[in-house]
Parts: structure tokens; C-alpha cells; sequence
């Protein structure tokens, strides 16, 4: 090896990269002169897993592929199984399955912002976005009863429905959203120091970005005029009135942009799903499905990160016989390998973040009493505060 | 004309058999000696979008299938080949034509055991790289996949 060179590893744990993926980056001086990825450190399985598993079970299954865009994997499933057996679901399923399909968009792209805040120590962003990202999640919870994980996404339907009375509140909080949008609209697309310190970083040119086949927002930065709740349209998507965003640089900024326009448009995703629904009659949400016919389905989803990709074939047994899964960040993170070259390394974590590799995160809240210094709840205090609710609603019952 | 029908005419006999699934799915069967210019004509020629390659292992040989998309109309082309000789399953890579392939031929070298020839880098991917050489988890009768 070239002796100017020295190796400089992110990962595989990293205080800002904090899932298991490892890239060794080749710097001589300050400059980035070539990177390796590897990846595998999470690798469990789940393709061989779906093959042993009923097709009703499977959706459960790859919903726990991620736990950011967790609706993702089992509405493209849903979306290639009734692709094989060829069901048409009621225009009712239609409109709630893209209402949470845009909810977790909002979520989703809210935690990038964050973190990408983060990332270049604007730390402001940081908690105003992750504050503000609580709105869709409670809204998740009302619809589903959980904040990850909604299970909402059924072949031939959805486990639940979303009623009459419950779309006042899915109205408020767009309109409570859509301020909050602005304002990062205005405190990140309008500062300066972000514009220095994201602009022109991490270029990933369009004819490269054609060759590693990227796709939702990194593709779209780079002026890729793709998305797959346009092109083919499925679910509520091609019922309702948006638009795609498209920008031309392919830069860290333009990455950026793209997923704070996105937001308004999800928010009008929602908006018209949501009249959409008041318009059609109650309960009708679910085929109740009881066989899968022999032959093959291909589902696609545009997940916050990309398309994500489903192909099931059935033997008409209860289980697939092959069901193979391409999750967006797949084609997403090689496409590094061009845009961190010629940077330097202060710039390498935010570029590699820049493409939102999924990230999972598992503690909740910790209260902290400023004047005494201590901590107010630990994780068993939660867990009995917890309890003691369930107890109070099961009474109540 | 559209997509497929340009697809029809410039592959003519290469194609072994067509099927239409619905309006938006279209499989076709071509043999593996034709994958290097068939995918050149689809990537570079017609500007498809390579998605993603599936590597299954059937009773009769090992099957790839691999899928493109149109982006115009929101259809998935796939072709699938089928290489009948299991104990060494062998075939050319399409990574030097389309750099997103290269993951994925990775992925079915290292679960199903297909040699791509002239693949640039042709490592494990997801399994650790002291992983036995011939035990193949996405082969038929491994773990707790179908007996």
C-alpha cells in the first residue's frame, strides 16, 4: 500500500454511526482517498426465516426488519402478495394504508433532520426536531397503539380501521405540523453556516448515481426523476393530489432539502386520504383472506429511504417458497464510496449519514432533577409507572 | 412502441418463453450465455433501472431472476435464467456494466454458491469471512428454512 496513506475506521460501532456497519476510509493528510464498506454485523437471516413461517406471520416478520421505517417492509409485502394472487383491497384499505404509509415518512425524515443536526453540531435542530417528531408518533399511537411497530398493514386489507371519529385528530395535528415544517424550512434551508457546511459536500453526480441504481431521496437530490408512489402507483397514491420534489446538485444540501419539501407533501398525502375516508362508508377495510394461489408477486413501497423491493412465490402451501427483500439502503450506502472521495474527514460521518442508513433506537426518557443533580426515574421506575397505569385503565374498564 | 414491445423485437430468439402477469409485471426466460448483452442493451440502451437480482435454489438447477424497472411506467421487467449444472453453478457477472449489481452477486455467491466470472471483488458480504466454503444457507435442507 501507498505509504502517505493511513486508514481511519467509522464503525463498526460509532459514537454518531451508531448502527453496525464499518467503513474503512483511506486518507492521505486530510483528504479521503478511497473507502471499503462492509457490511453483515446484523445479518439475521429474515429471507430464509419468511420461508418457514404462514404468509400472515411473514408480514409480522419483516416489520421487524427496521424500526424507523417499520410500516415499510410489510406494506411492500402486502403489495406483492396480493400482486401474486391478484386481489383489488377496498378503496377504504387504500387510504389508510397511505395515511400511516406517510405518517412514518414524517417521523422518518423528521429523525434524519436530527440527527443530521447532530452530526454538524447544530444541536438545536437536534432536540426541535426529535420534539416535534412526537406529534406524528403519538398520532401513531392513537391509530395503531404503538409508536413503532403499528401492525396496521394486512394481506388484503389492515388489521384496523381508522373511524369517523377519529380524524379530528389526525387533522389537528397537520395543522399543528405544518408551522413547525416552516420553521426548519426556514432555520435550515436559510443559515448560512449549514449552507457552509452542507453545500457542495458529498456530490453525487446524476450519470453516477444512474450506475449504483439509488433510489428515494439520495436519488432524487441528484435530479433522478423516480419515485414510486408516482410511477406505479398503489394504495392511495395515485387517488390524491402532490407532488414530487426534485433537486438538481446531489450535495448533502440538496439531500436535505429534498426531505423537508417531502414533508408538506406528505402532509397533503394525508390530508386527502383523509377526506378521502369521510367520504366512504365504515368498516369496509379488510378481504379476509384465506389462501394464497400458486405463483409469483412482486410489491414495491416507497419507503422515507427508497423503494423498497418484495418478490414472494408460492407453492399454495401456507408459506412462500422463496420471498426475497431489497431494502433501499442496500443500493443506497455502495453510492458512498463515490461521494466520500475527495472529502475530508471532518465531512465523511455526515456524507456517510447523508443517504439515512436505518438507525434503531431503544431508550425512551430519562428525568434528571436539575437542583439536586439526580435522576428522578430510572428504567424499573418506568416499567412500575407503566403497570400502575394499566391497572388504572383496567379498572376503569 | 413501448418498453416491451422494443424489448420483444431487438432480443427476438433469445427469448424462450414471455409472460405477461399483469399489466405491470412482465417475466421473460432467456439462457444464461446471453445475461452480459442482454443487461448492456437494458441498462445503457432503453435506461431501465437495475433493482435487484433473485437467486433461488430450485429442484432443478439454480435460478437467478433479475429484475429491472421502468421508471416511466412503473412496470418491473424481470428475466430469469436458470443454470442447470448444481454442484457448480457458474455464470458471468453484470457488475463491470451495472455498478449496483455488485452487492447482490456478492450476496448469491456467498448464500446459493454461483461463481460469477470476472466479478471484481467476489468476497463475503454478509457472513463472516471464516465462513465454512460450501455450506450454503439459502440452498434447499439448510436451517430452518423447507426440507
Amino acid at each position: 500500500m501507498n505509504d502517505k496513506r493511513t486508514i481511519i475506521p467509522i464503525g463498526p460501532y460509532h459514537p454518531l454511526q451508531e448502527e453496525g456497519e464499518f467503513f474503512k476510509l483511506y486518507v492521505e493528510g486530510e483528504r479521503v482517498v478511497d473507502m471499503d464498506i462492509e457490511i453483515g454485523y446484523n445479518h439475521r437471516g429474515i429471507e430464509k426465516l419468511s420461508e418457514s413461517l404462514h404468509w400472515d406471520q411473514s408480514a409480522f416478520l419483516v416489520e421487524r426488519i427496521c424500526g424507523i421505517c417499520s410500516s415499510s417492509h410489510p406494506f411492500a409485502y402486502v403489495n406483492a402478495v396480493e400482486d401474486l394472487a391478484g386481489f383489488e383491497i377496498s378503496v377504504r384499505a387504500k387510504y389508510i394504508r397511505s395515511v400511516v404509509g406517510e405518517l412514518e415518512r414524517l417521523h422518518s425524515h423528521l429523525l434524519w433532520l436530527g440527527l443530521a443536526g447532530h452530526f454538524i453540531g447544530y444541536n438545536t435542530v437536534w432536540m426541535w426536531s426529535w420534539k416535534y417528531r412526537e406529534l406524528v408518533c403519538d398520532i401513531l399511537e392513537f391509530i395503531s397503539g404503538n409508536r413503532q411497530h403499528y401492525a396496521m398493514m394486512k394481506i388484503g386489507g389492515t388489521r384496523r380501521d381508522i373511524e369517523k371519529k377519529d380524524i379530528p385528530q389526525i387533522e389537528k395535528m397537520c395543522n399543528e405540523l405544518v408551522p413547525v415544517l416552516d420553521m426548519f424550512k426556514g432555520a435550515v434551508m436559510d443559515d448560512p453556516v449549514i449552507h457552509a457546511r452542507t453545500k457542495g459536500v458529498g456530490i453525487l453526480p446524476k450519470d453516477v448515481a444512474i450506475k449504483y441504481c439509488v433510489v428515494g431521496p439520495t436519488a432524487r437530490a441528484s435530479g433522478l426523476d423516480m419515485d414510486i408512489r408516482r410511477d406505479d402507483p398503489y394504495a392511495a397514491y395515485g387517488m390524491v393530489d402532490w407532488k414530487v420534489i426534485l433537486a438538481q446538485n446531489g450535495d448533502v444540501f440538496d439531500k436535505a432539502a429534498v426531505r423537508i419539501l417531502e414533508m408538506y407533501e406528505s402532509v397533503k398525502i394525508i390530508r386527502g386520504c383523509l377526506e378521502g375516508l369521510k367520504k366512504e362508508p365504515e368498516g369496509n377495510f379488510d378481504l379476509n383472506v384465506k389462501e394464497i394461489p400458486v405463483g409469483e408477486g412482486i410489491g414495491r413501497h416507497e419507503a422515507p429511504r427508497g423503494e423498497v423491493f418484495h418478490y414472494v412465490r408460492s407453492d399454495k402451501s401456507s408459506r412462500p417458497v422463496r420471498h426475497k427483500i431489497r431494502a433501499p439502503s442496500y443500493v443506497n450506502v455502495p453510492s458512498d464510496q463515490y461521494a466520500v472521495k475527495g472529502q475530508t474527514i471532518s465531512d465523511a460521518a455526515l456524507i456517510l449519514a447523508a443517504v439515512d442508513p436505518c438507525y434503531c433506537c431503544t431508550e425512551r426518557v430519562a428525568v434528571i432533577d436539575k437542583e439536586k443533580n439526580k435522576k428522578l426515574m430510572n428504567g424499573f421506575d418506568l416499567i412500575k409507572l407503566s403497570q400502575e397505569k394499566t391497572e388504572q385503565i383496567r379498572k376503569a374498564l | 412502441m413501448n418498453v416491451i414491445e422494443q424489448i420483444k423485437e431487438k432480443l427476438g430468439n433469445k427469448i424462450k418463453k414471455y409472460e405477461e402477469k399483469n399489466k405491470k409485471r412482465f417475466y421473460f426466460d432467456i439462457s444464461p450465455s446471453d445475461i452480459v448483452s442482454i443487461s448492456k442493451y437494458l441498462f445503457d440502451d432503453i435506461k431501465l433501472r437495475f433493482i435487484i437480482a433473485t437467486g433461488t435454489d430450485r429442484r432443478d438447477g439454480i435460478e437467478i431472476l433479475y429484475h429491472f424497472s421502468d421508471d416511466k411506467d412503473g412496470s418491473v421487467i424481470s428475466f430469469r435464467v436458470l443454470i442447470t449444472n448444481k454442484e457448480k453453478p457458474e455464470i458471468e457477472t453484470i457488475s463491470h456494466i451495472i455498478k449496483g449489481a455488485e452487492w447482490i452477486e456478492r450476496e448469491m455467491w456467498e448464500l446459493l454458491g454461483i461463481n460469477f466470472k470476472g466479478h471484481p471483488n467476489l468476497k463475503h458480504l454478509l457472513l463472516r469471512d471464516d465462513w465454512p466454503e460450501g455450506d450454503y444457507p439459502l440452498r434447499q435442507g439448510q436451517g430452518e428454512g423447507r426440507k
